[in-house]
């Protein structure tokens, strides 16, 4: 990767430091785990939007049955009208027998003798996720009128997946700024160890007339070159790995699981994590040299 | 013009005895003087006061008229651009060629690549290390290794020249070339200091002395050549 520093010249042996071997491979293993971690987020993000829109705009209400055919209709208008009143609820509609039938018919069978049993009333309600709904005051509304009605309200349990999908995406990220600092401290020591190994070439060049800029120029495009090297090394790695997991998700093929779609954006910030890690060895390894050279003479 | 200028300086290491005292001189522009006493007297040590790799425990030191004590260390590099130094134990790097050590001083300053590589090629030549360019310091003698630390320190024609001892590893006949190739670059204006302990070259070569004895340190007139049986004459100017 010379082509960076084609026109520079190179009057400190960075390359053979001790550090020169080992830091691309931590720098590797950062960036596949911060590549992972990224991955994640949008994952989190993509499934907990996908649950809401999916599942929280509907919800079902359960009347039991009475004791007479009027009783039976009169609860479900009642019900109705208790649904439709409400500013939250968009569509109301009693579910038919049939369609009750044939949820049950997996479990209890084709029988023509369940048509005569009592089984409760189900009715579909489609709601709008911008207000706000209070379930336990429809529940209450609704008793009033069908005692012993339940609503199925798929946000309840919703709301916690979203919620602890929200603490991962929180804690992906604080990873990431994790392992933000851990390179920048080991990069930090690293290029403090190499001004110690090189001191007398540095004491040379000082004397000759370098400036401070140009021996942390050196260490600079040392750290950008090892930081680059090893970006594009965990990446390699980290491609495998989204391969592999993309495979073990289609084959679960599970209702709760939705599509997930990574974004442009979020392309392009995994595959700028190489770049990220050069940039920031080339700040952090800069900044390093700069500070302790102004303690020399 | 004074090039440099010391006032009562004084330069301890540590805790240890002072191995300079009281040092006062100064060096007009174009002067040449040899730097002489017995080993352990203290040229190396006033030499890397005036290249700034030390500073004195007391006393003033001024280079081209700045006060080094007050200099901001961002001027520094710029002050040292002007001084070439031939260290005592040579100090090239290692892992470049001659060349590229030669041509370090340029390159620092940031020289055109062509000038680079036309100046050092010639100063090579001129050094006679014109078929060793390219070999390692590590795996040239140390006559020749002294050639390249003589040759990197003049490389930018420097206004002033401190030389620590360039001629101890090499034969007569080569030191008086080199003694030429300096009184070559004095004439163009190069203020030089050379620590020596070879008195024959200062006698040949006539230029006035600093003598450090016990930490003190006096200005002296040239060692006159010894003519048979001659008087050998001492000056002492102030
Ligand atoms: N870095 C140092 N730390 C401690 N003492 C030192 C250091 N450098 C030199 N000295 C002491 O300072 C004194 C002068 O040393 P210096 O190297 O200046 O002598 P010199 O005149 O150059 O000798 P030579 O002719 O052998 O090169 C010596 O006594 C030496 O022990
Ligand atoms: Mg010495």
């Amino acid at each position: 990767m010379s082509f960076l520093s084609f026109n520079h010249h190179k009057d400190l042996p960075l390359d053979s430091d001790p550090s020169s071997r080992f830091l691309p491979w931590l720098i590797a293993f950062m960036v596949y785990l911060a590549a992972l971690s990224v991955v994640a987020t949008s994952l989190m993000q993509s499934v907990s939007s996908r649950w809401e829109r999916g599942v929280s705009d509907t919800l079902t209400v359960q009347i039991p049955p009475a004791r007479s055919v009027q009783q039976d209709q009169s609860q479900i208008a009642g019900a109705l009208k208790v649904l439709r009143a409400n500013p939250a609820v968009v569509l109301a509609e009693p579910m038919p027998k049939t369609s009750v039938l044939a949820l049950l018919e997996p479990w209890l069978g084709k029988a023509d003798v369940l048509a005569d049993m009592p089984l409760p009333h189900l009715i579909d309600v489609s709601v709008r996720s911008s207000v706000k709904l209070d379930a336990d005051q429809l529940v209450q509304d609704l008793n009033k009128v069908a005692p012993g009605a339940t609503v199925d309200d798929h946000r309840i349990w919703l709301d916690r997946l979203i919620q602890m999908s929200q603490t991962l995406k929180w804690g992906a990220y604080i990873v990431l700024g994790l392992i933000c600092i851990a390179s920048i401290g080991t990069i930090y020591f690293v290029t403090k160890t190499g001004l110690a190994i090189h001191h007398d070439v540095i004491e040379v060049l000082h004397l000759i007339g370098a400036q401070d800029s140009y021996i942390a120029r050196q260490f600079g495009e040392n750290a950008l070159h090892l930081g680059l090297r090893g970006g594009l090394l965990g990446l390699a790695v980290a491609g495998p790995t989204f391969g592999g997991f993309a495979y073990l998700y289609r084959s679960v093929d599970s209702a709760l699981l939705p599509q997930i779609d990574i974004t442009l954006v979020q392309w392009i910030v995994v595959l700028s994590l190489p770049l990220c890690a050069a940039l920031m060895g080339y700040v952090t390894a800069r900044f390093a040299v700069l500070n302790s050279l102004k303690k020399m003479v | 013009m004074v090039i440099v200028k010391l006032e009562n300086v004084g330069l301890r290491y540590g805790v240890g005895p002072e191995v300079l005292r009281d040092v006062s001189l100064s060096l007009e522009e174009g002067a040449f003087h040899f730097l002489t006493g017995p080993s352990g007297a203290g040229k190396s040590s006033l030499l890397k006061l005036m290249y700034l790799a030390n500073r004195p425990t007391r006393g003033l030191i001024s280079l081209f008229g700045h006060d080094i004590a007050t200099t901001s260390r961002k001027k520094l590099p710029a002050l040292r651009r002007e001084v070439g130094v031939v260290f005592q134990e040579f100090r090239l790097l290692d892992h470049l060629s001659t060349f590229d050590n030669v041509a370090l001083p340029m390159r620092v300053a940031d020289v055109h690549e062509k000038d680079v590589r036309k100046h050092v090629a010639e100063l090579l030549a001129w050094v006679g290390l014109k078929d060793h360019m390219n070999a390692k310091p590590t795996t040239l003698s140390g006559g020749q290794q002294q050639r390249v630390a003589l040759a990197r320190a003049v490389i930018t024609r420097p206004r002033l020249l401190l030389a620590d001892e360039p001629t101890g590893n090499v034969d007569d006949k080569l030191a008086v070339r080199l003694l030429h190739l300096l009184e070559e670059l004095n004439k163009l204006g190069t203020t030089i200091v050379m620590a020596t302990h070879n008195e024959g070259l200062v006698r040949q070569f006539g230029h006035p002395r600093i003598c450090i004895e016990n930490g003190r340190v006096e200005q002296m007139g040239p060692l006159r050549p010894a003519r048979g049986g001659g008087v050998r004459m001492e000056g002492k100017i102030s």
